[in-house]
């Protein structure tokens, strides 16, 4: 079985350490939050100008001017701070956020990602992924290894507009853990129930099996 | 008092014409300028060029300029929650300049300062690249990005002194600061205008500088577009 969103999210959620700022992105990376130890010291960062974001809110304490780069309600935790979105930016462009984690469509054997526009299709808008993924010093994606109709996503050269150039080291797929190196995808992990042989015949890019690649337990 | 200070928001935009470029503040539906969004529908100037962040959805914010046509063209880094967008922009009524948001931040806050261009790592090998310089500092590829100046800058800010002195509240900040500073002239709609020495100086957001004209908004909505609660 491949993992599930929230197992995806599971395993990411090992990557942050204590004293962390992260930057979440929308969808499966936001689930990341759910399973961070509480032993852990960790100050979310939301780009529209949030360092230290809390939980939804409880219904009668929801504040329109208080929200998150998803524009959903949130609460701000003690030590929190408020900013600007050029601010944000600095924090973010700067190095002084530690880990991004975000969606993507497709990833190459390079490390270059593409996550925002769909040309004819899709007109959304980059929000602030370039930005992310040019600034933070470690930058996690979250993704389905395959579409729908079973078409690798993690590629030999993206097809879509790029959102930023050998960029991501790390990819949390459905279907393990890889790493992208100077010699294409390095497969560490695996599904349960998947082999690695699975995961390399699913995969466009250049990928090699690491000598101490490991089936995932949850 | 002080001669920032107009009645509301149509005496406040007096002299906005068509074809202008305005600097809009706000994320989402957050911290936009609501008296200053239905004056200019009121008004009915057309062909203008807006620079914010996001696009309003169908029915608030810049959406209600977009329904009745009156923006020829948008710079933002996101327009997904606005339909009305996606049609105009696909059958070529719209134009559009994508800016990845901290770009667009740093280009605001640019045009306020003085600065007429900036080199940033966003964007580089990607569409938003095309055309651009690309400067190598260091090893790493940099792209010439340039500053935004607005022939008027409509900002949402909390609390105001009659001076022009703006404080923002929580997430209700995000472009309003930059956006004050980029406006040749600089209108702010605020929710409390208290009289000069009422604010602390330490506490100030914005100096009054940046700001020509202010005014006491009415009727806030501050809408919601994602209303997501915890249980218990």
């Amino acid at each position: 079985m491949p993992l599930s969103r929230e197992q995806i999210a599971q395993r990411i959620s090992q990557e942050v350490q204590d004293g962390f700022c992260v930057n979440l992105g929308i969808g499966i990376p936001t689930l990341v939050a759910n399973y961070i130890p509480k032993d852990k010291t960790v100050m979310l960062q939301s780009e529209n100008g949030l360092l230290g974001m809390g939980p939804f809110p409880k219904d009668a304490d929801v504040d329109p001017d208080l929200i998150n780069a998803g524009k959903q309600t949130v609460t701000a935790v003690p030590g929190a701070s408020f900013f600007s979105s050029a601010d944000s930016f600095a924090m973010i462009r700067g190095g002084h956020v530690d880990l991004t984690v975000l969606g993507a469509m497709e990833v190459d054997e390079q490390g270059s990602i593409a996550n925002w526009m769909v040309p004819g299709k899709m007109v959304k808008g980059m929000g602030g992924a370039m930005d992310l993924v040019a600034g933070a010093r470690n930058v996690i994606v979250a993704m389905q290894h395959t579409d729908k109709e079973g078409n690798s996503k993690l590629r030999t050269k993206c097809t879509l507009p790029l959102t930023g150039i050998k960029c991501i080291k790390k990819i949390v797929s459905d279907f393990g853990v890889i790493e992208v190196t100077d010699n294409g995808f390095v497969l560490k992990e695996y599904a349960p129930d998947l082999t690695p042989e699975k995961v390399v015949a699913s995969t466009e890019g250049k990928i090699t099996i690491a000598p101490d690649c490991k089936m995932m337990t949850f | 008092m002080s001669k920032k200070v107009y009645k509301d928001a149509m005496s406040a935009l007096e002299g906005i014409k068509d074809g202008m470029t305005l600097v809009v503040g706000g994320f989402g539906l957050c911290g936009i300028p609501e008296n200053c969004i239905n004056a200019l529908v009121e008004k009915g100037v057309k062909d203008l060029t807006c620079v914010s962040n996001n696009a309003g959805v169908d029915d608030f914010g810049l959406g209600l300029l977009l329904q009745k046509r009156q923006i020829k063209k948008m710079i933002s880094s996101y327009v997904g929650e606005n339909a009305t967008f996606e049609k105009q922009f696909m059958s070529g009524e719209l134009e559009l300049e994508f800016c990845p948001q901290g770009t667009l931040a740093e280009r605001i806050r640019a045009g306020g300062a003085g600065i007429a261009g900036f080199y940033t790592p966003t964007g580089v090998g990607t569409l938003v690249a095309e055309g651009k310089e690309i400067k190598n500092f260091d090893g790493r590829d940099y792209v010439l990005e340039r500053g935004i100046v607005g022939d008027f800058a409509l900002v949402k800010a909390w609390k105001a002194d009659t001076f022009g002195n703006l404080v923002f509240r929580k997430t209700a900040r995000n472009f309003n600061p930059m956006a004050a500073t980029a406006g040749k002239i600089t209108v702010v709609e605020v929710e409390e205008l208290v009289e000069v020495g009422e604010l602390d100086p330490d506490q100030i957001h914005t100096p009054g500088v940046y700001v020509q004209r202010i005014f006491k908004g009415t009727n806030y909505q501050k809408r919601i577009e994602q209303r997501t609660v915890s249980k218990g």
